[in-house]
């Protein structure tokens, strides 16, 4: 148990997917200018690679391994394409309120290297099936806290006079290098 | 339907716009992941931009030659496949041939899948272009994201580790060094720098232009004034 709690934080915290492993940083940069958008943006893709490592790893054990496991990266896109497709399909039939909220952020998922990343990690961190969920499940819950902190964070820089070379990316840039160095403090806390 | 012909882009245009001016790292802001994930050290970010650049060639030059028979509705998924296949001839050459480099890209190197480079070189040239310009184009890109990692890797491991080593060989070796630009948060405060100082000195270009231009507006309409004036007078003379 205390094993699983461990590996909750360190997902969450310590090894933060965007702040420290670099996975996901396009949508970072790109959808966090707006507050309504990054949470959109991060709910989607708490869902999508919840399910999607889930469904990785059931496959790369139980039909991949040990035979097949060099076809993992193809097959692996393929799940995520076709999970991202059905998921947003079934989103918009059976709830509209919440296809309006997410529906233009499935489809960007696909080419979110966080969702494959996540994948590929669990399968190179030998995780068990519990080990995978709970990994899978921080580490897209720290990617949405991030995306959504940032977003504020964002939205009070459109205030400031910064200068016309550093508005936009290369000041959400550095202010995620402020934000990394915080969570630099999180090392050696588990 | 009519077929518009297209000018043809120059090859050395074509590359060069991929290495400077439309330079995807620095310019396009495109592939961000491994941009700072493997740039610790300029061996590793060499590594990636040619592995990147091997694969874009592949695909680009693929891609162009199918671009006729993929239904459109289908084209994304079938890019995205294609991708994979050649992302995964790669694992195996390097893992046979460099496994040094191998283990050092780590997950990344499975990532090149989803890196927006490629899909968005395959969209955005190699689906409308004939095979000879989409693998110029792709060789453009390669190298310039190549230039863009290496650039970035050489200042962090510069000022970082307060040495740059390519290939065993030290380039530079001095004694102080500022260790935190190596960790995450010297990866995007090193590319936030860089990219800022780009745009700057393109702002201030632009800036330095448009004000070249309103001068030389201004003087063809005082020239013009002056013609006109001159006109007005002989008129009321001749009267």
């Amino acid at each position: 148990m205390s094993d699983l709690l461990t590996l909750a934080f360190t997902a969450f915290l310590v090894q933060n997917i965007i702040l420290t492993q670099f996975l996901g940083i396009c949508s970072f940069l790109g959808v966090s200018t707006k507050r309504s958008s990054a949470i959109g943006m991060g709910l989607a893709v708490f869902v999508v690679i919840t399910l999607s490592s889930l469904l990785t790893w059931t496959i790369y054990y139980k039909i991949l391994y040990p035979n097949l496991i060099f076809m993992r990266t193809i097959v692996f896109i393929l799940v995520v394409a076709a999970m991202v497709q059905i998921l947003e399909m079934a989103i918009k039939k059976f709830s509209p309120t919440l296809y309006r909220a997410l529906g233009v952020y499935l489809p960007l998922i696909t080419t979110n290297c966080a969702v494959l990343g996540v994948a590929l990690l669990s399968i190179q961190n030998e995780y068990t099936f519990t080990e995978t969920l709970i990994f899978s499940a921080f580490t897209s819950l720290g990617y949405t806290v991030i995306i959504i902190t940032f977003s504020y964070i964002r939205e009070q820089m459109h205030k400031a006079p910064i200068p016309a070379g550093f508005k936009g990316i290369p000041s959400g840039l550095i202010a995620a290098a402020i934000m990394s160095l915080i969570f630099q403090g999180f090392t050696g806390l588990f | 339907m009519t077929k518009v012909k297209k000018k043809r882009i120059k090859p050395k245009d074509n590359i060069l716009n991929g290495l400077f001016k439309q330079n995807p790292t620095f310019v396009l802001i495109l592939g961000m992941c491994p941009t700072l994930g493997v740039t610790t050290s300029l061996d590793n970010a060499i590594g990636m931009g040619l592995s990147v650049l091997f694969v874009l060639i592949l695909t680009n030059s693929l891609i162009s030659l199918i671009r006729n028979i993929v239904p459109s509705e289908i084209r994304i998924p079938v890019y995205i496949v294609l991708i994979a296949l050649v992302v995964t001839l790669l694992e195996w050459l390097l893992n046979a041939f460099i496994p040094t480099l191998y283990a050092n890209l780590g997950i990344y190197l499975p990532l090149i899948v989803v890196n927006c480079i490629i899909l968005g070189r395959a969209e955005a040239f190699a689906s409308d272009n004939t095979i000879v310009d989409s693998v110029f184009d792709a060789v453009g890109m390669g190298l310039g994201f190549t230039l863009g990692l290496s650039t970035l890797a050489f200042v962090r491991e510069l000022l970082g580790t307060g040495s740059v080593q390519l290939l065993r060989f030290t380039l530079f070796d001095t004694s102080v060094a500022a260790s935190f630009l190596v960790s995450p948060t010297g990866a995007f405060l090193t590319l936030g720098l860089i990219i800022g100082i780009i745009q700057t000195i393109k702002i201030d270009r632009d800036n330095k232009k448009a004000a070249a231009m309103e001068i030389k507006i201004k003087a063809a309409l005082a020239k013009k004034a002056a013609k006109e004036a001159l006109k007005l007078k002989e008129a009321t003379t001749h009267e």
